[in-house]
């Protein structure tokens, strides 16, 4: 007995003895001491996708710098080789709080990294099974130093049938849609609604007044947008009914267009205009033409017929960019009573020092329901109002609870 | 007749009105090629409506020349622009319109050379065209335009040197100007529109606005 505990005493101490060699040597450690693997190394289907990532997320290491690099590897055999590099990041970048849809605004999503993978992407022109199974390893590499740790995190890409980070504003749709609903409705059974007075709108008649009796034409200019936009298509609309006045009036009408559909639809709009005040005869479809599908060169086709024809009434109206205030200025400059309206920000401090009136923001969308004065679509006026009112006590209740602390409103709110 | 021109339009606005919202919501890759062939039939679409555009054009200016109208010379110089270009664009270096386009043509040169350079001079205009209308706006003939005047002319100073120069406040005054009040009055706006725009696409989307298919209602 006293032999085996001599031996036993031995061997110990040649192995403490050997040790530093033996760690050195990468016998017992084939990876360099120093970097140390991440805690938790996890893969799952990234939520709310179309099924083409796979989300990876794992610990900050101390050895987290500039100059050391997590490599993520890829494999569709839990056994394979995982010699294909799926992504490759600096240790101090890309952690959850870069991804609020998946993880919230928790403090703790400062110690996580974050990576999303397109594995059919990494596996380009490779034939692969929808129900493929993905396994993915975790490398760290530090100049020459290179490690790749033994656990194995898979998962599997599955597409999702609802985003259920956008319900938020889906529930802000149907709330806003039931309002107005709800007032079209009211509206129907209470025509005389009160609306307030919007100048530029009841200046719609004074103008052609004046285009008719000066025996000029009145221009109208809807933006640069296509019939993609919300905005051309009110412009179009208040086309339609500025047109039906026109043709009462017996003035003429000329619209420029830079978009061919536009064209098309500006077109009939204004034949069916014609037709409906039962003058199909003055309708001439050379005055809905295109000048030019380019900014620039629509800029100098319009500013010409300006100059050249000087309209009586210029309406712009719809979104516009910076020929809003070339088009302006030159219609100011000949004369011309000018209503503008546009959804466009940026161009409203041109309109409103450049033009006779000016639709700010809603009331570019309201312009129809105003002119036509019909009840269903004068509802939808007093919803927006409400949908206002509603926004603005969510607005000073999130100002409260934030300047408390409290942002949970403000999360609540958070587009994604 | 109504039918094809009301009831149909009316029905396609509807169904693809909805869908369009929907897809919005569906992240699975069907919702995504949904929106993809929808995006191509958009792009098909636009690509003949280009041949309604061209025909409107030179049809105008082809009865603009014919009545000698006043300006007619201008409508000749169309025509002439557009056939040079249409010549060069067909001839595409010598490799004929059914190749694939060539870099570095006479069709690239009158782009880059002429168009692109006329439409920087119009852009240009802009510049003595703000001049002019910020002379309108900031003669101070009203309260309103008085704190505009004040506004303006602290928001220019705080964005040049001179203006760190006469004071260090200017600078943060402007700034303060563009991120408290311009941006809550923009944001106040931003409000407003979509609130509008939504109302307009339902209004459409359910049929209570017609008028965009001509005529009223």
């Amino acid at each position: 007995m006293k032999t085996f505990v001599v031996k036993i005493k031995f061997f110990t101490a040649v192995i403490i003895l050997f040790l530093p060699f033996f760690l050195n040597t990468g016998i017992f450690a084939q990876l360099p001491s120093f970097l140390i693997p991440p805690a938790e190394f996890r893969a799952f289907d990234t939520p709310n996708d179309a099924g083409e990532t796979i989300s990876l997320t794992w610990s900050i290491s101390p050895n987290d710098a500039p100059d050391v690099f997590y490599v993520v590897y890829i494999d569709r055999d839990k056994n394979g080789d995982f010699e294909k590099e799926a992504i490759r990041i600096k240790s101090n970048t890309s952690y959850r709080t870069g991804v609020p849809e998946i993880y919230g605004h928790k403090k703790s999503n400062e110690n996580y990294h974050y990576v999303q993978i397109f594995p059919r992407k990494v596996f380009n022109g490779e034939p692969i099974d929808k129900r493929q199974v993905y396994y993915f390893k975790l490398g760290m590499v530090s100049g020459e130093n290179k490690i790749v740790f033994d656990t194995v995190a898979s998962a599997k890409a599955r597409g999702n049938w609802l985003h259920m980070k956008k319900a938020n504003n889906f529930i802000i749709m149907i709330i806003l849609s039931v309002i107005i609903f709800y007032f079209i409705v009211h509206a129907r059974r209470n025509p005389n609604m009160f609306l307030r007075k919007i100048s530029g709108l009841d200046a719609v008649d004074e103008a052609l007044g004046r285009a008719t009796e000066m025996g000029k034409p009145v221009l109208f200019v809807h933006g640069l947008t296509g019939m993609g936009s919300i905005s051309t298509i009110a412009a179009i609309s208040i086309l339609g009914r500025i047109a039906r006045k026109i043709a009462d009036y017996d003035a003429n009408l000329k619209v420029v267009n830079n978009d061919p559909i536009v064209m098309s639809v500006s077109q009939e709009v204004v034949k069916e205009s014609y037709l409906e005040a039962g003058r199909p005869d003055a309708y001439n479809s050379d005055n809905v033409f295109l000048v030019a599908s380019e900014q620039f060169p629509y800029v100098a086709a319009v500013g010409g017929i300006m100059t050249r024809e000087r309209p009586a009434a210029n309406f712009f109206v719809g979104y516009f960019y910076a020929e809003a205030l070339i088009l302006a200025e030159t219609g100011a400059s000949t004369g011309a009573i000018q209503i503008a309206g546009t959804d466009a920000y940026t161009q409203l401090p041109f309109f409103i020092t450049t033009c006779d009136y000016t639709l700010i923001g809603e009331e570019l969308y309201a312009a129809s329901a105003y002119l036509s004065r019909e009840p269903m679509l004068m509802g939808t006026l007093r919803a927006q109002d409400v949908g206002k009112g509603l926004l603005i006590v969510i607005l000073i209740l999130g100002t409260i609870l934030a300047s408390f602390g409290l942002t949970f409103i403000t999360h609540l709110f958070e587009a994604f | 007749m109504n039918f094809l021109k009301r009831t149909i339009p009316l029905i396609i606005a509807f169904v693809m009105g909805i869908l369009m919202a929907m897809q919005y919501y569906v992240p699975h890759k069907l919702s995504q090629d949904l929106l993809e062939v929808v995006s191509k039939w958009d792009r098909i679409i636009a690509g003949f409506a280009v041949f309604i555009g061209a025909y409107s054009l030179l049809h105008l200016h082809w009865t603009r020349i014919k009545r000698k109208v006043e300006g007619w010379g201008y409508s000749v110089f169309v025509y002439f622009g557009a056939i040079i270009t249409l010549f060069f664009g067909f001839l595409n270096g010598g490799k004929f319109f059914w190749n694939d386009k060539q870099e570095g043509t006479m069709f690239d040169w009158l782009y880059y050379y002429i168009q692109v350079p006329a439409g920087a001079t119009i852009f240009s205009i802009l510049a003595f065209f703000i001049a002019s209308a910020a002379y309108r706006t900031f003669r101070a003939r009203t309260n309103e335009s008085t704190v505009l005047l004040i506004a303006a002319v602290i928001v220019m100073l705080g964005r040049v040197p001179i203006g760190n120069y006469i004071s260090q406040y200017i600078p943060a005054v402007a700034d303060w100007i563009m991120a408290v009040p311009n941006l809550a009055a923009k944001r106040g706006i931003l409000l407003g529109v979509s609130l509008g725009a939504i109302a307009t696409s339902l209004k459409i989307i359910f049929g209570i606005e017609r008028s965009y298919l001509g005529g009223g209602d």
